[in-house]
């Protein structure tokens, strides 16, 4: 898994509460047997009109959000369906971060195991960095490590996030490798349903 | 020894070892598997050179992206067939059973796992399928994920993961004639709204659901997910016991009376702590319709739809703008007053054989309305025999219904069976987000009885006071 430790990069905002993944990705997207290539049809059906012509009152569309890599969003994000296209779809659009009051419990899960680092924010704290965006100021730096985002016109705000997302992010660890060390365990644990049964 | 939930006891006794910063290892006991969130996870799989841990513990069906209608076995679509190929692949690569298209057992994921006995109460149970909650109508800890989940229980047989909070939802009372499970979740989460219950297992108790049978206890469960849960469970009893005895893949003999007795003891204690509770009256529910984009977006079928002043906050009252805008619909409409062009009675949340005798019912001597389309997709193929062992297809047929092969179908639209962009559906089925159904269709949940009630009026009526035929 690719490891976050700092990242910099244009702020997007998208106020929508309760964004789902089949907004998010489309059902039609999830034909394909690939683990990439979604950034195109990220928010298909929001982003683009019916003719395939971007929207322009869509915020990904917004001059200013060009190259966005850092998204803030509405509370509950991600909920809804648990396919992972989601994450892929953010991800290969070029999303490392997303900053939220909340997330959807498997969302979350799909997020940490492809790189791409959730930060819960209280609303009051994202009203800081909403009237930062009304500004007309668009970067941010999300440091893992500090546990800190900053931004170059001196905005500072921390945040927590849980030791398990964290160390797992920090460390780009491979899950699976991690448990096959636990190879001794897992077929202890085998015996004893055996000797149950 | 502490007082432990229903959920605690399950989580412990499937404890490995302690994972990384605070998480815990926790074996899986059966693994379904489906066509549209696997073929990643075998790559991966295939590309790290492991090998899969129990193939054994693990079953396939196809339902997501196959048609309902014609021979089945030819798939027009060229990335539907090529996605139902690498299914059929990885189970003969891997040695995983397989219910093809061809089973007389294939069906929904989530239906055929209880319907075989595969389901069975203290399991845990995984699927790449936000939907898996429904197996905890069993007693069993039962959670949806991601496609590199799947691929860590392909590799290991285990997850890593970070214990839940824990929320009792107990309803009290019992619900009136013409107001069925569909209708108690539905209220659940209009009441706590789509993330009320974030990070939580939520175990469903009292009077009312002793009194359900195992199909509406699926259907509570099932939409655990919709309240934002991590799963939904119900403590095991004798209706439980009843519907597992002598299917497919439950114990036998000997085994089956050793298992019974282990899981009688699967009830939260006395006295034991949850998180959170949440009281329901359901004698007071009705039957509920969804207005709007979120489940959550729910009100009985006596209500109307809501203004967007009397949000509680700028962003609900920008999210109900938002879904009347999509829903074409204004502000204190009757919901009674609201025509559909189409009618789906299917999916993992209603497509058991109960749901279709409910909706027989409601349809037995009247005819679908002639502004209306409507299909009925059994969940599973067993499911659709047994309702024609009834005669129940006859009775939807002449009242100009369509009866398909089963499958997931208009549920999520990634198969041919699709909303139009403005038509209005009733639906049995769990989501009614933007675009679930068919970009730019929009869709109201409601229970079988109800969608049926919709076909025949061509509008929404409480099925309270439906004229049965019978």
């Amino acid at each position: 898994m690719q490891s976050f430790r700092a990242h910099s990069g244009v702020v997007a905002v998208l106020r929508r509460d309760n964004v789902d993944t089949d907004q998010i990705i489309p059902k039609q997207f999830l034909k394909r047997i690939e683990r990439s290539g979604y950034g195109d049809v990220l928010f298909f059906d929001w982003r683009y009109h019916r003719d395939g012509q971007p929207d322009p009152a869509f915020p990904l569309n917004a001059p200013q959000y060009r190259g966005a890599s850092i998204l803030i969003a509405g509370k509950n994000f991600g909920c809804g369906s648990s396919r992972e296209h989601a994450v892929w779809a953010l991800r290969d659009y070029g999303f490392r971060a997303i900053l939220a009051p909340s997330f959807a419990d498997i969302f979350a899960n799909n997020c940490l195991k492809n790189g791409l680092l959730t930060v819960g924010f209280h609303q009051a704290e994202l009203e800081r960095l909403l009237a930062r965006d009304a500004a007309g100021v668009h970067t941010l730096k999300v440091d893992l490590e500090k546990c800190r985002i900053s931004g170059e016109d001196g905005f500072e705000a921390q945040f927590e996030v849980d030791e398990f997302t964290r160390t797992c992010l920090l460390k780009g660890l491979d899950e699976i490798g991690l448990t096959l060390n636990h190879e001794a365990a897992i077929a202890q644990y085998e015996r004893r349903q055996i000797r149950r049964e | 020894m502490m007082a432990r939930t229903l959920f605690d006891k399950v989580w412990d006794r499937h404890l490995v070892c302690a994972g990384p910063a605070g998480s815990s290892l926790l074996y899986i006991d059966l693994h379904l598997v489906h066509e549209v969130t696997s073929p990643q996870a075998f790559a991966g799989l295939r590309e790290a050179g492991r090998k899969m841990r129990r193939p054994d513990l693990t079953f396939a069906t196809l339902d997501h992206n196959i048609p309902t209608l014609g021979n089945r076995m030819v798939l027009e679509d060229d990335l539907a067939r090529t996605q139902v190929e690498a299914l059929r692949q990885n189970c003969r690569e891997f040695d995983i059973p397989l219910f093809d298209l061809d089973s007389a057992e294939q069906g929904i994921v989530h239906v055929i796992g209880p319907e075989l006995g595969l389901t069975q109460p203290g399991m845990t149970i995984v699927c790449g399928d936000s939907h898996t909650s429904t197996h905890g109508a069993f007693g069993a800890l039962a959670f949806g994920i991601g496609t590199s989940e799947v691929e860590h229980v392909l590799a290991t047989q285990c997850l890593v993961q970070k214990k839940p909070k824990s929320m009792l939802v107990r309803f009290s009372g019992m619900p009136g004639p013409g107001v069925t499970a569909k209708d108690l979740i539905l209220s659940v989460i209009a009441q706590m709204g789509t993330d009320g219950a974030a990070g939580h297992v939520i175990e469903y108790a009292g009077e009312a659901i002793r009194g359900l049978s195992m199909e509406a206890r699926m259907t509570i469960c099932n939409m655990s997910i919709e309240a934002g849960a991590r799963a939904g469970m119900i403590a095991p009893d004798q209706t439980t016991f009843d519907y597992l005895e002598g299917r497919r893949f439950a114990p036998r003999g000997e085994h089956w009376n050793t298992a019974e007795k282990d899981w009688r003891t699967l009830q939260s204690d006395p006295g034991a702590q949850f998180d959170s509770t949440v009281e329901v009256n359901a004698g007071h529910v009705a039957p509920f319709v969804t207005w709007g984009t979120s489940p959550g977006m729910a009100v009985p079928i006596t209500g109307e739809v809501p203004d967007p002043n009397h949000g509680a906050s700028d962003s609900e009252r920008n999210s109900i703008v938002r879904a009347l805008e999509y829903m074409n619909l204004r502000p204190h409409t009757l919901i009674q007053e609201i025509a559909v062009d189409r009618v789906f009675i299917g999916s993992c949340t209603n497509a058991r054989l109960e749901d279709i005798r409910s909706a027989a019912r409601v349809i037995k001597g009247y005819r679908v309305s002639n502004s209306v389309q409507a299909m009925i997709v059994p969940g599973s193929q067993q499911v659709k025999r047994a309702a024609e062992q009834e005669e129940l297809h006859r009775i939807f047929t002449e009242a100009g219904f369509e009866w398909r092969e089963s499958g997931c179908s208009m549920c999520l639209g990634m198969n041919p069976d699709r909303l139009q962009p403005g038509e209005r559906c009733a639906s049995t089925s769990n989501r009614n987000f933007e675009g679930r159904q068919g970009a730019g269709g929009r869709t109201h949940l409601v229970s079988p009885a109800m969608a049926a009630a919709a076909a025949v009026a061509g509008h929404f009526v409480d099925v309270r006071n439906w004229q049965y035929k019978d």
